[in-house]
C-alpha cells in the first residue's frame, strides 16, 4: 500500500527525522494559509499523487510570493498529472504539499528495503541523492553502501557510523545523518514498511539534515496491527475495479487488453495471461478467484470483469483440485446465467472430474465454449474477441 | 527415497481445530500420511478425526514423537507458531498460511538461523512424496510416484504441471511448494541441493514467477553444481511493473524481477524453459530420453 509524500513525512517526523516546514492543502486559499505559517518564502508546491517522476511532469513548482503560492496551487489542484510512472491518463491532483524552499549543499540517498535472498531488511545509502536507486544499482552498484538491520528493526550505531564514513561524512553533519538513518530504520520496522526511502536526504547550507522527499510503502499483510492505516489509504489513487475487487477479497489487477481472465491461483493466472499474450491477444486483467473457486466468488469475479468496458470475451481457466471440476462447472453456469453475461465465455477446465464439468458446461444452453487446452482456449478467446 | 517427507514422517498439525486445518488434516490422513497430533492452544484433550489435540507443540512432540509440523494458524499468529515448532526441535515445518507480514518473517528467519529446522513456505501448498506422504493441501490423486522432482513458488500452477506429468506417465519423486511470499524458509537452491542427493530423482521441474532473484540464483547454482536435467517454467511475462500479482512476492520493482530476465538467466545456464504449463511434460520427456 502506497501513501502520499505528506503522510510519509509525517511518519518521518514522528521518528525524529527533520523535514522542511510545511503542510498539505486542498485549495489555493488553504495553500496560502500554510505558506504564511511556514515563513517568508520562497516556497515549493508539490502535487500529492502516488507516482514518481513528478518534478519532470511539472508537478513540483516554486513560488516566491503568497500570491504565486495561491496561483500555482490552484493550477495544480484538480488537474491531472501524467508522469513516467503513472501512464498517460495520469493522476488527479487533490492535494498539494506546501513547503519552505531550502538551500541545499549536498544531497544523499537513504532507503530501507527487504533483501529477499537474505531474509533481512537492509539500509541502502549513497552520495547520489536525487538519482533513482534502481538506476544507480544498474550503473554504479559499487557506490551503494549496504548495512543490515537487526531483526528487531535496529540499525546499530556502529553500522550507521560505518555507512556515513564510507560516504566521507564527518562532524556534526555525520551525527545528524546517523540519527536520520537510525530513525528511518526504526520507522521501517515499526510501521511495517516494504519500502522507506528518503531521496534526497539533503544537507542544507546551514548544515541541517532534512528529508526533502520521501516514499513509503506499507505491507498490506500487516494491516491487522495498524488500524490507523485505513485513514492513510487513498482509494482514488487506485483503479476503482481494483478497489472493488479487494473489498470482495479478490486479487485483481487491471490491464489494458480485451480478454477478461478468471483463474484459480495466482501462478496459474499469470501463466494464463502469458498464453493469451503468446497467441497475439492482450489480457484485460489478472484475476485470481482462489484455489477453491466457490460459486459466490465466481459470481463476484464475473461482475468485476463485466464492469470493464474493454472486455470482449471472458476466459475462465480453472484447475479442479480438491474442489471437483463438476462443482466448479456448476458454479460457473449458475453465476453466468444469473448475471446474464453478454460476452462469450471460453472455459478451460482441467483436473478432478473435468469430463463431467465439460458436459455440464456444454449442456448449459449458455454461450460457453469449452476448450481442451490453455493454448486452444486462448486462441478461441482471441478469435471471439475480434468479432 | 524421496526428499523431505516419506513413510517415516510423523505429522503434527498446528491449527488443527480450524476449518482449513481439520479439513486438510483429514485429507492428509486419507492419503496415508501419519498424522499423529494436532495443536490448538486451549483445545488440548480433544480429538479431530481421531487425532489427539494438545495445547502446546512441546506436549504434542513428547506424547507422539511428531517430527514434522504442518501449519494452518492464521497469519497474525503464524510466525509464533513456526517458532514454537522450531523450539521443540521439529525438523521440518511446512507453513501453508498466507498473509504473514514481512517483518514477522524477518524475525522467523533470524530465529531459525543456526537451528536444525527446515522451513517450507509460508504461503505454499506444501510437500508431497507420491504414495508415501502428503504434507500439504495439494490434491493427492493427481500425483504418480516416479523420478521427477518438482519445486515451485506456486499452487494451482504446480498442480497443472504435475497433472500433465502424471498423464504423460512421468511420476514424481517429491513435489515441493516453496511459497509465493517475498521471504520464504527454503529457496529453489535449498531444494535443488536435496534433489541432487536423492537417487530417486532423475530430473527436476522448476516453476518460478516474477519478483526477486531466486530463479537467477538457481540458474547459477544449476550451472555450477547440478548434474541432473532441469526444465523450467516462469509465469508473469505479461505482468506489469509495480503491481503485486496475487502472491505477495510476485512483483516487478524498479525493473527488477521480470520474467524476461529470469528466462534469459535460465537459458544462459543451458536450462530449457517451457513456453506454457502444458508444454512442460513434453520437455521433461525429451530431457529424460
Amino acid at each position: 500500500m502506497k501513501i502520499h509524500e505528506f503522510q510519509a513525512k509525517e511518519m518521518l517526523r514522528s521518528h525524529g527525522i527533520q523535514v522542511p516546514k510545511g503542510g498539505p492543502a486542498t485549495s489555493g486559499e488553504e495553500a496560502v494559509e500554510v505558506a504564511r505559517r511556514v515563513g517568508n518564502g520562497p516556497w515549493v508546491i508539490k502535487a500529492q499523487v502516488h507516482a514518481g517522476g513528478r518534478g519532470k511532469a511539472g508537478g513540483i513548482l516554486m513560488a516566491s510570493s503568497l500570491h504565486e503560492v495561491g496561483e500555482v496551487s490552484s493550477r495544480l489542484l484538480g488537474a491531472r498529472l501524467a508522469t513516467v510512472q503513472s501512464g498517460p491518463q495520469g493522476h488527479l491532483v487533490k492535494k498539494v504539499l506546501v513547503e519552505e524552499a531550502v538551500q541545499v549543499e549536498r544531497e544523499l540517498y537513504a532507503g530501507v528495503v527487504v533483501d529477499r535472498s537474505e531474509g533481512r531488511a537492509v539500509l541502502l545509502l549513497s552520495a547520489s541523492g536525487g538519482v533513482e536507486i534502481e538506476t544507480l544499482a544498474k550503473e554504479r552498484p559499487h557506490e551503494i553502501v549496504r548495512e543490515f538491520l537487526e531483526p528487531w528493526g535496529e540499525l546499530p550505531s556502529f553500522r550507521a557510523r560505518r555507512a556515513c564514513f564510507a560516504l566521507g561524512l564527518d562532524g556534526e553533519v555525520r551525527s545528524q545523518v546517523e540519527k536520520a538513518l537510525r530513525g528511518l530504520c526504526s520507522l521501517f520496522h515499526e510501521e511495517d514498511c516494504t519500502l522507506a526511502e528518503i531521496n534526497p536526504l539533503a544537507i542544507t547550507k546551514e548544515g541541517v539534515v532534512l528529508a526533502l522527499d520521501a516514499k513509503i510503502s506499507l505491507d498490506d499483510n500487516a494491516l491487522f496491527r495498524h488500524p490507523s492505516w485505513f485513514q492513510l489509504r487513498d482509494p482514488e489513487e487506485e483503479d476503482p475495479l481494483e478497489v472493488e475487487a479487494r473489498d470482495y477479497g479478490l486479487s485483481y489487477v487491471k490491464m489494458d487488453g480485451t480478454i477478461g481472465c478468471m483463474v484459480n491461483g495466482a501462478g496459474l493466472a499469470m501463466a494464463t495471461m502469458d498464453v493469451v499474450l503468446q497467441v497475439g491477444a492482450r489480457p484485460a486483467n489478472f484475476l485470481d478467484v482462489g484455489g477453491g473457486a466457490r460459486e459466490e466468488v465466481v459470481s463476484r469475479a464475473f461482475e468485476i470483469l463485466l464492469k470493464d468496458p474493454k472486455v470482449k470475451v471472458i476466459l475462465v481457466n480453472i484447475f479442479g483440485g480438491i474442489t471437483r471440476g463438476d462443482v466448479l462447472a456448476r458454479g460457473i453456469v449458475d453465476a453466468a446465467s444469473k448475471l446474464q453475461v453478454h460476452v462469450p465465455i471460453v472455459v478451460r477446465l482441467e483436473g478432478t472430474n473435468a469430463q463431467e464439468g465439460h458436459r455440464i458446461l456444454e449442456e448449459s444452453g449458455l454461450r460457453i465454449h469449452v476448450a481442451k487446452s490453455m493454448v486452444e482456449a486462448a486462441k478461441l478467446a482471441s478469435t471471439l474477441g475480434r468479432n | 527415497m524421496a526428499i523431505l517427507v516419506d513413510e517415516e514422517t510423523r505429522v503434527l498439525v498446528q491449527g488443527i481445530t480450524g476449518r482449513e486445518g481439520s479439513f486438510h488434516a483429514k485429507q492428509c490422513l486419507d492419503y496415508g500420511t501419519k498424522v499423529v497430533a494436532g495443536v490448538t492452544p486451549g483445545r488440548g484433550g480433544r480429538t479431530v478425526e481421531g487425532i489427539p489435540v494438545f495445547n502446546t507443540v512441546r506436549e504434542a512432540v513428547r506424547e507422539t514423537g511428531a517430527n514434522t509440523s504442518l501449519i494452518f494458524v492464521p497469519a497474525p499468529s503464524a510466525a509464533d507458531a513456526i517458532m514454537e515448532a522450531a523450539e521443540e526441535g521439529v525438523g521440518l515445518i511446512v507453513c501453508i498460511t498466507e498473509g504473514i507480514p514481512v517483518r514477522d518473517m524477518i524475525q522467523v528467519k533470524a530465529y531459525l538461523r543456526g537451528k536444525g529446522t527446515r522451513l517450507i513456505g509460508p504461503n505454499c501448498p506444501g510437500v508431497i512424496s507420491p504414495d508415501r506422504a502428503k504434507v500439504g493441501i495439494m490434491p493427492g490423486y493427481i500425483h504418480r510416484r516416479g523420478s521427477v522432482g518438482v519445486v515451485s513458488r506456486s499452487g494451482t500452477l504446480t498442480y497443472e504441471v504435475v497433472h500433465g506429468l502424471s498423464q504423460r506417465g512421468l511420476g514424481q519423486s517429491t513435489c515441493v511448494g516453496i511459497g509465493g511470499d517475498p521471504i520464504v524458509g527454503s529457496s529453489f537452491v535449498d531444494i535443488l541441493e536435496l534433489f541432487a542427493k536423492d537417487p530417486e530423482t532423475e530430473a527436476v521441474v522448476m516453476i518460478g514467477e516474477i519478483g526477486g532473484t531466486a530463479e537467477e540464483e538457481a540458474a547459477a547454482f544449476i550451472q555450477e553444481n547440478f548434474r541432473k536435467p532441469v526444465v523450467a517454467l516462469i509465469a508473469g511475462l505479461s505482468a506489469p511493473e509495480g503491481k503485486r500479482m496475487g502472491h505477495a512476492g510476485a512483483i516487478i520493482s524498479g525493473g527488477r524481477g521480470t520474467a524476461q530476465d529470469k528466462i534469459a538467466a535460465l537459458k544462459a545456464a543451458g536450462i530449457p524453459v517451457a513456453s506454457t504449463p502444458e508444454a512442460v511434460a513434453e520437455l521433461v520427456a525429451s530431457v529424460l530420453s
